[in-house]
C-alpha cells in the first residue's frame, strides 16, 4: 500500500473518534440537562409540599389574612399543572412572589415569628428555594453546554443526523439574592 | 479544572507508591531485627503496605473524621447546614455528601472522602454559631470544589500516610525512651534488651527524619494555589463572592486555636488551624505554612 492509501485510512480513523467522541458529548450534556430538569423537579414539588402546611400555620395566627392564602394556594395548583418549561417558569414565578406575600404576612405577628413549627417550615422553605436557584443554575449550565455543541459546526452535523435538539432555559426570578453580576469567563 | 483532577490522581497514585515504598521498607526492617529476615520479613513489609495503602484508600475519610473529633449530624439536628450542602452539591451536580460537626469554637470547615460517590463535608461548632446563611454557603462552596476536584482524596491520603509516620515515630522513640534506653542504666545484663533498645531508636530517629520530608510532601502535594482555585471555584457555585468573602473576614476575625489541629490533617481545612496554647506544641509545626494567608484570598475574590 503506498502513502496515499495510509493517509486515507489515517483521516478515516481520525473521522470515526471524532464522530465517537463528539456523540458521547452530545448524549452526556443532554443526560445531564435530564439530570438537572428532574432535580429541578423534585425541588419544585418539594415546596408544593410545604405550601398547605405553611398556609395552615400562619391561619393559626392570622386567620383573616384570606386574600393571600388564596392567592398562594391558587398560584400553587397552577404551577402543579403548569406544560412546558416556559410556562412552568411563568407559574413557579407566581407562586414565589405569593409565598414572598405570605413570609411577609407573618412578619407582622411576633408570636407566629417564635413558633418552633413555623420557624422549621421557614428553614425547609429557604433551603428549597435556594436548592431551586442551584437546580436552575446547574440546568441552565449544561443546557448552554447542550444547545453550544448542537449549533456550532462540525457537531451540528452529528447532531442533525441523531436528532439532539436544543433545550429551552428555565428562567425564573432570583426570590433568594440579589442578582450580582460576575465575570467567570477570564478564568 | 479537568487538568486539575488529572494532576491530584497522578499525584495521589504517586503518593501511594511512595506510601507502600516506605511502609514496606520499614516492615522489612522490623522483620529483618526481630525475626531475623526471610519470609516473615518480607510477609511483614507486604502487610504494612498493603494495611496503609489500601486503609488511607478506604478508611482515610473516617480515620480523619475520628481524629478531628467530627460527629455525623442528622437533618432535624441541623436543618440549615443540611439544606446548604445539599443546595451546593445540586449546584455542583454531585450527590449530597455526608454531614459532620466538630466540636470546636473557632470557626473552620474541612472536606474528605475518595471521590463524589464517597465524601463528607465537616464545619467547626463554631463557624455554624458564627456565620449567617449566605456565609455559610460560601463555606461550603468552597469545601464543595475541593470534593469536585479529587482534591479530598490526595488530602485524605497525605492525612492517613502523614499521620501513621507521626505515629510510628512516637511509638518508636517512646518505647525506647521509657522501655528500653530507660531501664538499661538500672540493668547491667544489657544483652538482648540492649540491642533491642538500640535497634528501636535507630527506627525512631529514621522516622523522625521521615516525618518532615512527609511535611515537605504535603507542601508539594497541596499547594496555596489550591486553595485559591477552590476559593474561586466555589464562588463559581454559590455565584455570591461577598458570601466568602464575609466568612473569610469573620474567620480572620476570630481565634484560631483548636484541639483537632495536627500536622497530619492541617491542610485539610478551610484556614490553618493553631494550636490550643499550653497544648503539647510540636516543633515541625512550625516548618510549613499549608495555607496562603487569609487576606489575599479575600483580595482575589474581591478582585472577580
Amino acid at each position: 500500500m503506498g502513502v496515499a492509501g495510509w493517509v486515507v485510512i489515517a483521516v478515516v480513523a481520525l473521522l470515526v473518534l471524532w464522530t465517537i467522541w463528539a456523540f458521547n458529548r452530545l448524549v452526556k450534556y443532554r443526560n445531564r440537562a435530564d439530570e438537572g430538569w428532574a432535580q429541578i423537579d423534585v425541588q419544585l414539588r418539594r415546596r408544593y409540599d410545604l405550601i398547605p402546611n405553611l398556609v395552615k400555620t400562619v391561619e393559626g395566627y392570622a386567620a383573616h389574612e384570606r386574600e393571600t392564602f388564596e392567592e398562594v394556594t391558587a398560584a400553587r395548583s397552577r404551577a402543579e399543572s403548569a406544560q412546558g418549561v416556559a410556562g412552568q417558569a411563568h407559574a413557579e414565578n407566581a407562586v414565589s412572589t405569593g409565598l414572598r406575600q405570605l413570609l411577609a404576612v407573618a412578619e407582622n405577628y411576633p408570636d407566629l415569628k417564635a413558633n418552633a413549627n413555623f420557624l422549621a417550615l421557614q428553614e425547609e422553605l429557604t433551603g428549597t428555594e435556594s436548592k431551586i436557584a442551584y437546580a436552575r443554575q446547574y440546568y441552565n449550565d449544561q443546557v448552554r453546554l447542550l444547545n453550544t455543541a448542537i449549533q456550532s459546526f462540525p457537531s451540528s452535523v452529528l447532531a442533525n443526523m441523531f436528532h439532539f435538539s436544543p433545550r429551552e432555559f428555565f428562567d425564573i426570578e432570583d426570590a433568594v439574592r440579589a442578582p450580582v453580576q460576575v465575570d467567570f469567563e477570564g478564568q | 479544572m479537568h487538568e486539575q483532577i488529572a494532576a491530584n490522581k497522578r499525584k495521589t497514585v504517586l503518593l501511594i507508591i511512595l506510601a507502600v515504598v516506605f511502609t514496606g521498607l520499614i516492615g522489612w526492617l522490623i522483620g529483618f531485627l526481630f525475626f531475623k529476615g526471610g519470609t516473615i520479613g518480607l510477609v511483614f513489609a507486604v502487610g504494612l503496605a498493603l494495611a496503609l495503602s489500601l486503609g488511607s484508600y478506604f478508611f482515610g475519610d473516617k480515620i480523619v473524621l475520628t481524629s478531628t473529633g467530627a460527629r455525623k449530624v442528622t437533618r432535624e439536628q441541623e436543618p440549615r447546614l443540611h439544606n446548604v450542602v445539599e443546595g451546593l452539591a445540586i449546584a455542583a451536580g454531585v450527590p449530597k455528601p455526608e454531614v459532620y460537626v466538630v466540636p470546636e469554637a473557632a470557626p473552620n470547615a474541612f472536606a474528605t472522602g475518595r471521590d463524589p460517590d464517597h465524601s463528607s463535608i465537616a464545619v467547626t461548632q463554631g463557624l455554624l454559631q458564627m456565620m449567617d446563611r449566605v456565609e455559610l454557603e460560601g463555606v461550603i462552596g468552597h469545601e464543595m470544589s475541593h470534593v469536585l476536584d479529587r482534591d479530598i482524596l490526595i488530602g485524605t491520603v497525605v492525612a492517613t500516610v502523614v499521620g501513621a509516620a507521626i505515629l510510628l515515630s512516637e511509638i518508636f522513640t517512646r518505647t525506647w525512651f521509657w522501655g528500653g534506653g530507660g531501664r538499661r542504666s538500672n540493668n547491667s545484663g544489657g544483652g538482648d534488651a540492649g540491642i533491642l533498645s538500640l535497634v528501636l531508636f535507630a527506627v525512631g530517629i529514621f522516622l523522625l527524619i521521615l516525618a518532615p520530608l512527609a511535611g515537605q510532601l504535603i507542601k508539594l502535594s497541596v499547594s496555596r494555589n489550591r486553595e485559591y482555585l477552590a476559593d474561586a471555584q466555589g464562588v463559581l457555585l454559590t455565584r455570591y463572592p461577598p458570601g466568602l468573602i464575609s466568612a473569610l473576614e469573620k474567620i480572620s476575625g476570630a481565634p484560631h486555636a483548636m484541639r483537632a489541629a495536627n500536622n497530619a490533617t492541617a491542610h485539610l481545612w478551610l484556614e490553618q488551624p493553631s494550636r490550643v496554647p499550653g497544648d503539647d506544641t510540636s516543633t515541625l509545626e512550625r516548618l510549613f505554612s499549608t495555607h496562603p494567608p487569609i487576606q489575599d484570598r479575600i483580595k482575589r475574590l474581591q478582585e472577580m
